[in-house]
């Protein structure tokens, strides 16, 4: 069964047990993403400290894969800048076009931590969507509250 | 809610009412294996159906002998080419008891339900009086359902937005049936339209039209039926249907993909103006202004795509040497086998009619603790196709409150091995996910 190789035991200990799940105050730009294909949603709220990342806080419902993509993706950006963060998220993207080319991904594997299990998700065109959804909801509501905070200062 | 945890398992296998063997034989595709070596156990035929080999010589003879654009040119292969498209409009009239001027081809569905939009507030610009008098404008109302294809929503919500019109909807009951307590109210002297499908390929209810038909003509209104999931899988005859549209999609029916078909009463089609325009959809042209070719040829611009009527032709063919009556009792049968396994597994629910009753072969599902999506990977896995997620019915999965479902879809290639594959891939993915819940003999979830 080809199965366990995009339901790592990470993937499926992310899913069950998400971490920073929740909307949390403060915050500075809250976005709604849907993946229109699947009707998988999530929330996202970025609360930044200067232009560190300070909390992302979201809710959500959808597959195995976009919530344990959201999980993993909060424990990867937390502390980081904004602009490391969206790097992260590139690579995250490169991993995800991979095609399950196990030499992109022993390449990114210090970088990307917990989410290196993702890895096998890139050979299903269909579910890399899902993966990706909470990275472009972050790219999004941390764009908007750099602007936010650049228009309060 | 609740459900009997009996145990048919195979106890319930009456004869099928088609050779299913004998019918796989004529899907080249069905040889095929996918995820290493898996059988193919095709479940998705609701988005889009599988081609018998008839369908593809078809098309394969027309490329190879006559191949020419219909309606143009007078040389031998154009003669031919337009006898065979010809001969392919009267095999799908035929085919739904209807007149073949009576036949516009179209691309899809789609397509077909957006002509009749576009004709509709066309209508009201029309230079010419005689083609005004389905104008939709201010005041006037459409009325669709709840239980709608985007196919049959959209094109409606954009024809109230283009003309000022209001979009009113029936909606839906707790059984996954249409809720006509208002049928009387919604529909009303100001409607000009009721477009409503006769098979929902989410919910698999069928849906009793003949009321809603008789109310939206006792108040001068149009009726558009969406036959995309009726068509291809029970006997649709227009006389009966007494309804003024029906469209379909040739894919869905064992045909090829780009050709769909609608069906108007000639004395409606008649009052239209075309949708698109161009090349042989005329009668005389000139650079100050253009008259019209009477329809069907007046909702066909452009050259058609010839093979693919021609091999629509084919495989409505196929499906009348089969017996409607026949495909349908099949996939009942197939339905009713499903239905009662499927719930029999504890923490499964049906999203739609629990039974056979006024239902055709789309059963959506969800299982507690597992998102579709997910069941889907588990069965793609195991060589089962099923589609996930909202089906291009969005306001239908809000209103049961669910995010998606996994819908498995039934045709004439269906057997009972491809219904407990996906019974048994279901509980697999149970156990993979960790979900199984425990059972007591005879309990309930
Ligand atoms: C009920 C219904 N209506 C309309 C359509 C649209 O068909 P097509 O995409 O072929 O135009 C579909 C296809 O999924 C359908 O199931």
């Amino acid at each position: 069964m080809q199965l366990q190789s995009m339901y790592q035991d990470i993937i499926l200990d992310h899913y069950r047990n998400p971490h920073g799940r929740g909307l949390r105050d403060p915050f500075e730009a809250e976005v709604h993403h849907v993946n229109p294909t699947c009707g998988d949603e999530v929330t996202m709220r970025v609360h930044l400290d200067g232009d560190t990342i300070a909390d992302v806080s979201y809710e959500g419902q959808g597959c195995s894969i976009s919530q344990a993509s959201v999980s993993a993706m909060y424990d990867l950006v937390i502390g980081k800048s904004v602009t490391e963060a969206l790097g992260t998220g590139e690579h995250f993207m490169t991993l995800m076009q991979s095609k399950g080319d196990a030499a992109v991904a022993e390449g990114l594997e210090d970088e990307l931590e917990d989410a290196i299990a993702f890895a096998g998700v890139s050979k299903y065109p269909a579910r890399v969507k899902c993966a990706l959804m909470s990275w472009m909801a972050l790219k999004d509501a941390s764009a908007r509250a750099l602007s936010t905070s650049s228009e309060a200062n | 809610m609740t459900q009997t945890v009996s145990r048919p398992a195979g106890a319930h296998q009456v004869p099928l009412p088609l050779d299913v063997e004998a019918i796989r034989a004529d899907f080249p595709i069905l040889t095929r294996t996918v995820r290493d070596g898996k059988r193919l156990v095709y479940l998705d035929s609701g988005a889009t159906s599988q081609k018998p080999r008839s369908v593809l010589d078809a098309e394969r003879w027309f490329y190879e002998n006559v191949n020419a654009a219909p309606h143009r040119g007078a040389h031998q292969l154009a003669e031919e080419a337009t006898a065979a498209y010809e001969a392919a409009r009267a095999t799908i009239g035929a085919f739904l008891g209807a007149p073949e001027n009576e036949i516009v081809f179209t691309r899809n569905s789609t397509e077909s339900i957006n002509l009749v939009a576009y004709a509709l507030s066309n209508a009201a610009t029309a230079k010419e009086p005689e083609f005004r008098r389905y104008a939709v404008g201010q005041g006037d109302e459409i009325v669709v359902t709840e239980m709608e294809h985007h196919a049959n929503l959209l094109p409606w919500q954009q024809l109230c937005e283009r003309t000022g019109a209001t979009l009113r909807w029936l909606g839906l009951t707790d059984d996954g049936r249409l809720d006509l307590s208002d049928l009387d109210t919604v529909v009303n002297e100001r409607t000009k339209l009721v477009a409503v499908t006769q098979q929902s390929n989410i919910l698999g209810t069928i849906n009793p039209l003949g009321g809603i038909i008789a109310r939206a003509h006792e108040v001068g209104a149009l009726v558009l039926v969406d036959g995309a999931q009726s068509v291809p899988h029970q006997k649709v005859d227009v006389t009966e249907l007494g309804a003024d549209f029906l469209v379909f999609s040739g894919h869905k029916m064992l045909g090829p993909t780009g050709v769909g078909v609608l069906w108007g009463r000639y004395d409606v089609l008649d009052a239209l103006p075309p949708f698109l325009t161009g090349g042989s959809m005329i009668e005389v042209v000139r650079m100050e202004g253009s008259t019209f070719a009477a329809p069907p040829q007046r909702f066909e611009a452009g050259v058609p795509m010839s093979a693919q009527v021609i091999g629509l032709a084919a495989a409505a063919d196929y499906l009348t040497a089969l017996g409607m009556d026949r495909v349908q009792q099949h996939e009942e049968v197939l339905t009713g086998y499903a239905l009662e396994q499927l719930q029999a597994i504890p923490g499964v629910t049906v999203i739609g009619p629990p039974d056979t009753v006024a239902r055709g072969g789309a059963i959506s599902f969800t299982v507690d603790g597992v998102h579709p999506h997910d069941v889907g990977q588990v069965l793609d896995d195991l060589g089962i196709a099923v589609r996930v997620g909202h089906h291009c019915a969005w306001p239908v999965v809000r209103r049961y409150g669910v995010p998606a479902t996994t819908r498995a879809t039934f045709y004439v290639h269906t057997g009972y091995d491809d219904v407990d594959a996906l019974v048994e891939g279901v509980r697999e993915a149970q156990r993979f996910f960790g979900v199984v819940p425990a059972v007591t003999e005879g309990g309930t979830n």
